[in-house]
């Protein structure tokens, strides 16, 4: 076990760090102040560059050696802006989370259900439809979805006469009031969540068919129905229970994956979350960002991986024991 | 979601049941002519005016498939009366478990089921989920064959026995787990109460199909169907699982339906047996009559082609030829004509009906039946007979020279193979040390074969890829023709050691790559050992012949044969550079008993013809018997007695060759009756965990008859191998022969 | 393989499987059959041979080049002169599309064969001769997970615009071999022990080709099947990547920036967007209708053999284990690439 973490500490490492000399090496941060208005003496510049440790000049060894100084003592360095990375870290977060809550859980339990379900009803209606469904839009970038519904979205407001539904930002800041901005964040919440839902729904129903048609072929749910339980009884007591504990944990590796947010609905939609903020701080340059998402993406994958890992075999006996 | 699949259900339930009650109505009166064929035979006189319980009438089933409608079942009958052991054999494919699956309602939804299935009169064919949910696992309850699969892997033990009895009885947990408890200490699980907690894979094989039968039984059923219970399991403990069952029919008075391959088992076990081929019962009747008196030439194919451990002297088997039709596209007349050997015109013309012919005690399905009589006669047939029996090959020169002036092809000394035990799921850590094999020695003189037997887990096949490996193990040395494996080094003098010795694996699919045509499978040892084209061109019909199989056939591909063609593929290759030394793992285990007889005399003609030697490594003592010429029995990685064949069957010596001896099933009902079995108690300790002392301690029967301070000597003392007689030894301090078949 | 299923027959009857029509031919034949029967994939194929005569015939028929501009129309919808419209700069949507197909089209399969290759190689390797090998292979696998993909690709994306496209590529191809490798890996271990293979071994035939003629052709199906959705997954990548600038980049176009130059305008000027999306998700579909295709083809489990098999009960116990494991990871991978 601590062989496995400490495997895990040295792989986090080495990304991030290649991730440093990456962004540090190719992105250009200067670029952001020679477009700005007025545009700063060089001096200047060069003097903001070097307080944000992001001098050109010096070596990208040295620069690297600061950035881990600061980490090691619960700094992230500055932004492109002079602010800090680590409140941005915290507000961004916070973002994706209220964005992504309401999508997984929708997500995972119809996810489970629909491909059950599927499963159930191998080539009937039900699960020819879904699973073409799925398909459809397994086959598309979340880009294209997010676009489409924009666009539905904006028909349907067109022939209510009104703005129904809202597709860009968290809410509507302008109002106040606890009520008016909570139906404004829920009007805001409607698109992105279709979007998220759709997508994990698609996903993991696909699985659920697959493990659930596995279990459906078993001797032992045919030893439940041999003694006497009823197929309905047999199917959810000892069919779904088995063939959900695969899909475990790959829930919960989505669920801890939230953290990171979701690049795309999040550019699309206007949520300034954490997946947001991995474009943006590519676009502007802004190598402490892009180096501080990347430190903690990968952090998160790996927590999730292992939290995973225990929760599999808290539940399934068979690990437990073997 | 649950609601509209439970509609769904229903509707379609209720659908069938139209279906087959209108079909019913149709079949019922052909359906009659057998069920009073059956209730005439003097086997049910027997049972006086008793009732059946279960009648089973005219059942057909069938399944649609890409080709067609697979006729799995076509028009079985039989009735078990109250008590009653009813047994059904027959060889992969004929109907038996469809059949029986039938009965409980438990086919898919795709099958087509028509035909009657009455319990206490009332027939049960059509009704709804709901009401044969009431009368599963209460009324009728089943034993599958593989007790792992059959276990839902995340529940206890316990929490499924308890599920079983709260489904059908109004109790509280605590009184259902009190009665769990008992059942589980009723079919012999030791400390029932902390194994009632236990996870389906904490469990041995053996313990599985306890627990099975406990949750059978949990409910007192009226009949038991058991199916193949015991076909996954290892002869030891299938006779422990049989005297479970056998207890079990005992305590709850159920009937049972026992389903199986084995002839043997069926012949101790059952009252009444009937025997199916291609989807129908083509003999029927009390197990005395069919076994001493078969009527049908199926029948008696199948028992002459049974090997068995009372045979003295060697014989060849006679296998049954061919192949059981295709169920989609059954021929119109006999579907047993193609391999019958005394099939007439009118077998090709009509299939026989299921009667008893004249002289006859009981009904058979054949038009000649009436000709097949005991010792034959004038017009007559006798069964024995109507088998042609192959010649005993001659002995090749090598063999017939004495053993000890003979070369050895193969010396094992002391091998050792030990593997590192590890723990943990998420996290890894060695814990102990499996001794898979503990000291092994073993020589395979020229033209010798030697059978290398033991239950499973006992180390065989570690033993044997040890040897094939040619690593020269941990410990000891494996000298192969005359050169120690470890003094040959590099990859080319290694290949030239390969040429020599080659192997056949048990499961011949898995032994092909089912991506290469057969002739191409042939030819890589051929190029590997450096054959040019036209050479290795000309040798692969050469070896097709030389197996039995059609040289035009080169270009099909494995999975285009049945399985005993390509175990006969297998041998092929392994002979096609002329090796001296075969090692088979299991060559015939996978196959049907008249399929196996074919391969088994195959290998044999071609020991003599080549002069061959054998390592042949199996489970079934039955089979090394017949093949081998001198036996090692192995327990725990170690080789309990080894000796002579004769010898050791005749005066097996150690008290495990003798229980595993007294455990094969004899396919002679009289004889199985009176045999006394030696039941070991547990399982085979595993490998990580090997007893002080005699590794056989804890479960020898012998030990349990000894005074303390000869217990004290099997404790400490670890028994070496000591002489018993020529070429017989045993490692046992208290070795004694025994006569047990 | 529901050939497997056969009763037993003995050379001298004549070769008709039990339970099976006669004349039943090799397993190829059989897939060939199955999947001949998926009328979804033969869509599939024909619609991706359609998207491939319509990228690279359109073109020729169609007077603009993506390069053009029209300065008599800005913004038009379809039209005799522009079939597909005109966006803010004059250029016509169709040649945009046409052009941006053909990339994606290349991108999409020269990735995934480029993946698939590198894949079954390393996973094979990896696992049939484990030790050192072994752990190194898993090793980088392991690490390139952990990378930051998407970020990666977006900050190198300048040098593609300097260089080549076959840049990105190689990057998307690089990114996305670990988790068929590890699944490869995988059943190599158990390949590796199986029974056909210790023969080869025990014949004395040599580990590389015991690796290329037997272990690798065994999981022929999985990584064709792999191999499709590798196609898909880099369709879906590259475009994803395009449309935030950080893939093809200008002046060259692909589906991808296509889609992103006209999202500002797609709310009034639909014809933007639908038309070069809607090419995009056909080619998507087509490909996932190919790969299921196969997969129902090859595997006995998708199709109702298994039921059949599972009535008239065999020895034969069935060994997928490893497809199932497959289709787990596979979710894992969509996920980790298309990042949602």
């Amino acid at each position: 076990m601590l062989r496995r973490l400490a495997n895990y500490l040295i792989l986090v490492i080495v990304a991030t760090s290649l991730a440093y000399f990456l962004a540090a090496l190719s992105l250009n941060p200067r670029s952001n102040f020679e477009a700005q208005k007025p545009r700063p003496t060089n001096a200047q510049i060069d003097a903001t560059l070097k307080t944000y440790n992001l001098d050109p000049e010096t070596p990208v060894v040295v620069r690297y050696a600061r950035w881990v100084d600061g980490i090691a003592h619960g700094n992230l360095g500055k932004d492109i802006k002079g602010g800090s990375v680590a409140d941005d870290f915290a507000r961004k977060v916070g973002v994706s989370i209220r964005l992504l809550v309401i999508a997984t859980l929708i997500g995972s339990i119809g996810g489970v259900l629909v491909g059950a379900y599927g499963a159930i009803k191998q080539y009937r209606f039900f699960d020819r439809w879904t699973t073409l469904a799925s398909f459809f839009l397994l086959a598309m970038p979340v880009f294209v979805v997010a676009i489409a519904l924009q666009m539905f979205a904006v028909n349907i407001n067109e022939s209510a006469g009104s703005t129904l539904i809202q597709y860009t930002g968290e809410y509507n800041p302008t109002l106040s009031g606890f009520w008016p901005v909570m139906l404004s964040r829920l009007q805001h919440l409607i698109l992105p969540t279709i979007t998220l839902t759709l997508f994990q729904i698609a996903q993991y129903s696909r699985y659920q068919r697959n493990t659930m048609l596995d279990v459906l072929g078993s001797d032992f749910l045919r030893t439940a129905r041999a003694k006497g339980l009823r197929r309905r009884t047999a199917l959810m007591k000892h069919g779904l229970r088995t063939a959900i504990l695969p899909i475990v944990p790959l829930l919960v590796y989505n669920i801890v994956l939230l953290f990171t947010g979701a690049t795309f609905t999040e550019t699309i939609f206007g949520w300034h979350g954490m997946g947001e903020w991995l474009v943006l701080s590519i676009t502007t340059n802004d190598v402490n960002a892009v180096a501080a998402v990347s430190l903690f993406t990968a952090a998160v994958v790996l927590v999730a991986g292992l939290l995973s890992d225990l929760i599999y075999s808290a539940l399934d006996p068979r690990v437990r024991f073997s | 979601m649950s609601d509209t699949s439970q509609d769904s259900d229903t509707s379609q339930d209720s659908d069938t049941s139209q279906d087959s009650g209108t079909s019913q109505d149709s079949t019922t009166e052909e359906g009659l002519t057998p069920v009073i064929e059956t209730s005439k035979e003097p086997a049910a006189d027997r049972h006086g005016g008793v009732p059946p319980l279960l009648e089973v009438s005219d059942l057909h089933v069938s399944f649609p498939s890409e080709a067609g409608p697979v006729r799995a079942v076509r028009g079985v009958s039989y009735a078990v009366r109250p008590g009653e052991v009813l047994g059904i054999v027959g060889e992969s494919g004929s109907g038996k478990s469809v059949s029986s699956m039938a009965v409980l309602g438990l086919l898919p939804d795709s099958a087509d089921i028509r035909g009657s299935i009455r319990m206490d009169g009332r027939e049960l064919l059509g009704l709804n989920d709901a009401k044969m949910s009431k009368i599963r696992g209460k009324d009728i309850a089943m034993v599958f064959q593989d007790p792992l699969s059959a276990l839902t892997p995340v529940y206890s033990i316990g929490t499924q026995i308890i599920e079983a009895i709260q489904v059908h009885q109004d109790v509280d947990k605590v009184k259902a787990r009190t009665r769990a408890v008992e059942l589980l200490d009723l079919v012999g699980i030791p400390d029932p109460h902390q194994r009632v907690d236990a996870f389906p894979h904490e469990f041995s094989g053996g313990m599985r199909q306890r627990a099975m039968i406990a949750m059978a039984i949990a409910n007192d059923p009226k009949i038991i169907i058991a199916d193949e219970p015991t076909t996954a399991l290892d002869v030891t403990i299938q006779a422990q699982v049989l005297e479970v069952l056998k207890k079990a029919q005992d305590v709850t008075g159920a009937a049972i339906v026992m389903i199986t391959h084995d002839l043997g088992v069926i012949a101790g076990f059952a009252d009444r047996v009937m025997v199916m081929y291609a989807g129908r019962p083509v003999e029927n009747g009390p197990v005395d009559e069919v076994y001493y008196r078969p009527r049908m030439p199926y029948t008696i194919g199948l028992l002459g082609s049974i090997p068995r451990v009372d045979d003295d002297e060697r014989r060849a088997l006679t296998p049954i030829d061919g192949t059981p039709p295709s169920m989609v596209s059954l021929p119109q007349g006999c579907p047993f004509e193609a391999r019958c050997p005394i099939a007439i015109d009118v077998c090709r013309e009509r299939e026989p009906e299921l009667v008893t012919a004249p002289g006859a005690n009981h009904p058979s399905a054949c038009h000649r039946s009436r000709e097949l009589m005991e010792g034959g006669g004038e017009g007559l047939l006798d069964p024995e007979t109507i088998y042609p029996v192959p010649p005993v090959p001659e002995a090749h020169e090598i063999e017939r020279l004495p053993r000890a002036e003979r070369t050895a092809v193969l010396e094992v000394d002391n091998l050792v193979k030990h593997f590192p035990l590890l723990k943990g799921a998420v996290f890894k850590r060695r814990i102990g040390t499996v001794k898979a094999v503990d000291g092994i020695t073993l020589e395979i003189k020229e033209g010798e074969t030697l059978g290398l037997v033991g239950e499973s887990g006992c180390g065989k096949t570690t033993t044997l890829l040890e040897i094939m490996d040619l690593t020269g193990g941990q410990a000891g040395s494996v000298t192969v023709f005359g050169k120690d494996v470890r003094e040959v080094k590099g990859n080319k003098a290694r290949k030239a050691l390969r040429r020599d010795m080659q192997i056949v694996f048990q499961d011949p699919m898995a032994s092909l790559d089912a991506r290469m045509p057969i002739g191409d499978i042939l030819a890589e040892p051929l190029k590997t050992h450096g054959w040019d084209r036209a050479r290795t061109d000309a040798r692969i019909p050469e070896l097709l012949e030389l197996v039995g199989l059609n040289p035009d056939h080169a270009d099909r591909f494995p999975q285009e044969f049945s399985g005993g063609q390509r175990q006969r593929v297998s041998i092929a290759r392994a002979l096609a550079l002329e090796p001296k030394l075969v090692v088979l793992d299991e060559p015939v285990s996978a196959l049907d008993v008249s399929i196996q007889a074919g391969v088994l005399n195959l290998l044999d003609e071609l020991k003599s013809r080549m002069g061959l030697s054998y390592l042949f490594v199996a489970h079934d003592l039955s089979v090394v018997r017949h093949i081998a010429d001198r036996i090692a029995v192995m327990y725990l990685g170690r080789i309990v007695e080894l000796g002579e064949t004769k010898s050791v069957f005749h005066e097996p010596s150690h008290p495990y060759t003798q229980a595993l001896l007294s455990a094969v099933p004899l396919p002679d009902p009289q004889k199985e009756r009176a045999r006394e079995r030696i039941l070991l108690t547990g399982d085979l300790p595993s490998p990580a965990n090997v007893p002080s002392g005699c590794r056989f301690r804890n479960r020898c029967p012998k030990y349990l008859q000894l005074d303390a301070g000869d217990q004290q000597r099997c404790e400490s003392e670890d028994p070496q191998l000591q002489s018993l007689a020529p070429d017989h030894t045993a490692a046992c301090h208290f070795a004694e022969a025994l006569a047990v078949v | 393989m529901s050939i497997q299923q056969n009763v037993e027959h003995e050379p001298e009857a004549d070769a008709t499987p039990a339970l099976l029509p006669p004349r039943r031919s090799g397993r190829g034949r059989l897939t060939l059959r199955r999947f001949a029967r998926n009328r979804l994939a033969l869509v599939g194929i024909g619609i991706l041979v359609l998207l491939f005569l319509f990228a690279y015939v359109g073109p020729l028929v169609d007077k603009w080049g993506y390069n053009d501009h029209d300065f008599t129309a800005f913004l038009d919808g379809p039209s005799g002169s522009h079939w597909f419209g005109t966006d803010q700069a004059g250029t016509d949507i169709f040649a945009l599309t046409t052009r941006g197909l053909q990339k994606s089209l290349i991108i999409g399969l020269l990735v995934g064969l480029i993946t698939t290759t590198l894949a079954a190689t390393l996973g094979a390797v990896a696992g049939y001769f484990g030790r050192w090998i072994d752990r190194v292979v898993m090793w980088i696998v392991d690490m390139l997970l952990v990378l930051p993909s998407f970020l990666i690709i977006a900050v190198l994306s300048p040098t593609f615009a300097k260089s080549s496209w076959l840049i990105l590529v190689v990057l998307l191809a690089l990114f996305s071999w670990m988790i068929t490798a590890r699944i490869v890996r995988s059943m190599t271990l158990t390949l590796k022990d199986r029974e056909f293979v210790k023969a080869a071994k025990y014949m004395g035939v040599s580990d590389m080709r015991i690796i290329f003629r037997h272990i690798l052709p065994s999981m022929a199906s999985l990584l064709i099947i792999d191999g499709t959705i590798q196609v898909s997954l880099a369709v879906i990548g590259e475009s994803s990547l395009s449309y935030f600038g950080f893939g093809i980049q200008p002046p060259d176009v692909s589906l991808g920036t296509v889609i992103a130059d006209g999202t500002s305008y797609a709310t009034t000027y639909q014809w933007l967007f639908w038309f070069p999306a809607g090419f995009l998700v056909l080619f998507g579909l087509a490909i996932a209708f190919i790969g299921d295709g196969l997969r129902d083809a090859y595997d006995p489990n998708s199709s109702n053999a298994k039921a059949q098999a599972k009535a008239i009960k065999e020895k034969g116990k069935s060994k997928d284990g490893e497809s199932d494991e497959a289709a787990g990871q596979r979710v894992g991978s969509t996920e980790v690439l298309s990042q949602a």
